[in-house]
């Protein structure tokens, strides 16, 4: 077993040879899966981007052992994927139930569940491996320790991150602990100088950009120019955003076709169909809520200072025009955030109070305050500070 | 009778008259089968709702129009019973979770996970799943919000949601990101005219191209309005021209007259006259944010270019307060007084 499980490469080609066959009896039922579940690393060396984090983890596993893990960075950057790959190449279809305690924030997670659900398991002995072949054991080298994975580990209380601690060392012998958080600083200190940390860090685009290529390609998608870029910038380094927007911009333009093709169908057969069902850079924008650019342009043209005349009129039309047409002033105040603060001919000086005032406009809208008010306040007071 | 809105109210997508190709998608995906978790947001009165019951024809057919109103009571941790209304047909349910304030947490989570698992009874469906409708999704609390978000992965063979907002800045990103976005904007001002048009055809009225512009100007493209407008000038006019009145409702009315005061004479006694025509408003349960909104504008209107920027702050500020603060008045009450301030040394 010892020389088997040092040899990552025959592992990973025995799990994804035996995988393959499985996927084609899966193809009915995987049709309505989320592409989020259906497209998640199966392997270590599968997760995107995060070379150091994989390389120290591959390393660890190497030495036989596994400490107990933190895992923290932004959303949708891998971090549940690394620990479910790496369970699953440690225990494999056969032992993964019994080894592993997955909990995430939706379920009840309060002092209670740590005290009894959480110490049973951590408690429980470890059940002997029994009638496992040798193929499978060269596959998963089943390591004698369960993983319990809190995944969301910085929505847990206070108290029941205390009540962790004493868990964490007592039955360290047979468990180990993973937690699994965006915010590091909301981990009690305790809880995280018991854990090797490992950060996760944003995608870059490149990585991003390979990963959604290739969800197209199996997909057979139809993609226009640019629609990869928009998704990356649309997901803003969240990879799981940028695939749930690509599934649901598929299934708009497939919905689309279909559609196109019931309707066209006794009328003419010739050409439906041929412009159909693409996905556009436009229709990813709608799904993700942005505001298209022309709507911007015409709302900065509006705050600019003009020679006499106040801005009031002019902003206040298009600020009404925006609240009507439904678009989240959350979405605007950052896209006008972005495009403001990286106006080269701004100066300095104004671009500071402009962002107190984005600051605040962040927080009232936060608090539920009116948009269209807040909205036609924050560009009242940026066309008065570009006046000088 | 019925209600001009309630009566021309399209049924089907085929009877919704602008936004094509929104209807067209909406129509497609109820067509699919793959019916994805849908949050449709847009401003009041652009026909969020009538969209999505027509979808609901579109899905199950002529059955989701059988409806019946249920009162249900649930009890809550701390032993409360809460009185709750639930519309519902054979395939479909429609909630309010927002009507039991801090408590719809335990609303969605029992309901919905009552309504998931149980399959759909009847066998000749059109579709497996059943769909929940929730209103006013923006107001649901945070952690109503995080118990929906397990529910709808968890349900998702037997359950469909269809959230209704009006902005989506409320809802966490969770469960922006497993929905699909639909944006439904408000119609344009050509779009109003040509509903008016229709309608005044049905009800074999005389047409007036004139008012129905101005009705559409006067409505800000919230078409409920705009037909509740049409309605009362036909009701109170015998002989309908271009030049018609378009009568104001009666709350607006008062901000009006409000605002005329304010204007005239800033001076304590103004303003205790002043208050007393807010609480009357209140007491009306017009929303305050609606009051403080349409005074500003009323005011902003009225006075120096030179000044609108500085109401529309003070404005927006104490709107803000209103919703972080308890009694409602204090915060109208200084958006006033400051107001008078600002007027009086500009005005000296």
């Amino acid at each position: 077993m010892a020389s088997t499980f040092f040899n990552n490469k025959a592992r990973a080609a025995a799990v994804s040879s035996s995988s393959k066959a499985k996927a084609e009896t899966k193809e009915d039922s995987t049709r309505q899966q989320p592409w989020v579940e259906k497209y998640r690393p199966k392997t270590l060396d599968d997760v995107a981007a995060q070379d150091h984090t994989t390389k120290v983890l591959q390393r660890t596993l190497q030495a036989s052992n596994l400490p107990h893990m933190l895992f923290y960075g932004p959303p949708g950057t891998g971090k549940t994927s690394t620990i479910l790959a790496l369970a699953k190449s440690l225990f494999g279809p056969a032992l993964y139930r019994s080894r592993i305690l997955e909990l995430n924030a939706s379920d009840e997670r309060g002092i209670g569940i740590v005290r009894d659900k959480v110490k049973n398991f951590a408690r429980a002995q470890l059940s002997q491996p029994t009638g496992l072949d040798a193929a499978y054991l060269a596959q998963h080298p089943c390591p004698p320790f369960k993983i319990i994975i809190l995944d969301e580990a910085d929505s847990m209380t206070q108290d029941a991150q205390s009540a962790l601690r004493r868990t964490m060392e007592t039955y360290s012998r047979i468990t180990r602990f993973c937690l699994v958080c965006n915010y590091v600083t909301r981990i009690i200190e305790p809880l995280a100088s018991r854990c090797s940390k490992f950060r996760f860090k944003s995608l870059d685009n490149s990585a991003a950009g390979v990963r959604l290529d290739n969800i197209a390609r199996t997909e057979n998608l139809k993609l226009e120019d640019g629609v990869v870029e928009t998704l990356i910038r649309c997901g803003e380094g969240d990879l799981r955003r940028a695939i749930t927007y690509l599934q649901s911009a598929a299934r708009l333009a497939g919905a689309a076709k279909a559609g196109a093709k019931d309707a066209d169908e006794d009328a003419e057969m010739t050409d439906a169909g041929s412009d159909q069902g693409i996905i556009t850079v436009r229709s990813i924008e709608e799904i993700a809520g942005v505001i298209p650019e022309s709507v911007l342009d015409s709302l900065v043209q509006a705050m600019q200072p003009k020679s006499g005349a106040s801005a009031f009129d002019a902003v206040s039309t298009v600020v009404t025009d925006l609240v009507a047409d439904g678009w989240s002033a959350t979405q605007l105040v950052g896209q006008l955030y972005r495009r403001v603060v990286f106006t080269e001919t701004i100066p300095d000086i104004q671009k500071n109070k402009i962002v107190l005032a984005f600051s605040e406009m962040d927080k009232r809208l936060v608090d539920g305050a009116d948009e269209h008010l807040s909205i036609l306040d924050l560009t009242l007071r940026i066309a008065n500070i570009l006046r000088g | 009778m019925a209600l001009l809105v309630d009566k021309l109210r399209p049924r089907s997508l085929d009877a919704l008259t602008y936004h094509p190709e929104l209807s067209d998608r909406l129509r497609s995906l109820a067509q699919s089968g793959d019916f994805p978790h849908l949050l449709v947001y847009g401003p009041s009165g652009a026909g969020k709702k009538t969209r999505i019951i027509a979808t609901l024809k579109e899905l199950y057919g002529p059955g989701v129009e059988k409806i019946k109103i249920d009162a249900r009571v649930f009890q809550t941790t701390s032993n409360r019973k809460l009185e709750f209304n639930i519309v519902s047909s054979v395939y479909h349910m429609e909630i309010t979770p927002a009507d039991v304030g801090h408590y719809d947490r335990v609303v969605i989570q029992e309901l919905l996970k009552e309504v998931a698992q149980t399959q759909q009874v009847d066998l000749s469906a059109k579709q497996r799943f059943k769909i929940v409708v929730i209103n006013e999704a923006d107001h649901l609390t945070r952690d109503a919000q995080a118990a929906l978000r397990r529910t709808m992965e968890k349900y998702s063979p037997n359950l469909r949601l269809i959230l209704l907002a009006n902005s989506t800045s409320n809802i966490i990103a969770p469960i922006r990101s497993r929905t699909l976005l639909v944006r439904v904007a408000a119609p344009t001002e050509n779009d109003i005219c040509s509903a008016l048009r229709i309608a005044a055809k049905r009800e074999g009225w005389t047409e007036a191209e004139g008012l129905n512009k101005r009705i559409a100007k006067e409505s800000g493209r919230n078409l409920r309005r705009a037909l509740l407008m049409f309605e009362s000038i036909y009701a109170q006019n015998e002989k309908i021209t271009d030049a018609s009145p378009i009568p104001p409702p009666d709350w607006e009315a008062l901000i009006q007259v409000t605002a005329d005061e304010i204007l005239k004479d800033r001076s304590p006694a103004s303003l205790l006259q002043v208050r007393t025509r807010l609480y009357d408003l209140l007491t009306h349960c017009i929303p305050p944010t609606t009051v403080l909104k349409t005074l500003t504008f009323k005011l902003v209107a009225r006075v120096d270019d030179a000044l609108k920027p500085e109401v529309i702050k003070w404005s927006a500020f104490y709107e803000h307060r209103i919703k972080l603060g308890s009694k409602v008045i204090f915060h109208l009450e200084a958006f006033v007084a400051k107001f008078m301030r600002i007027y009086e040394t500009f005005v000296t």
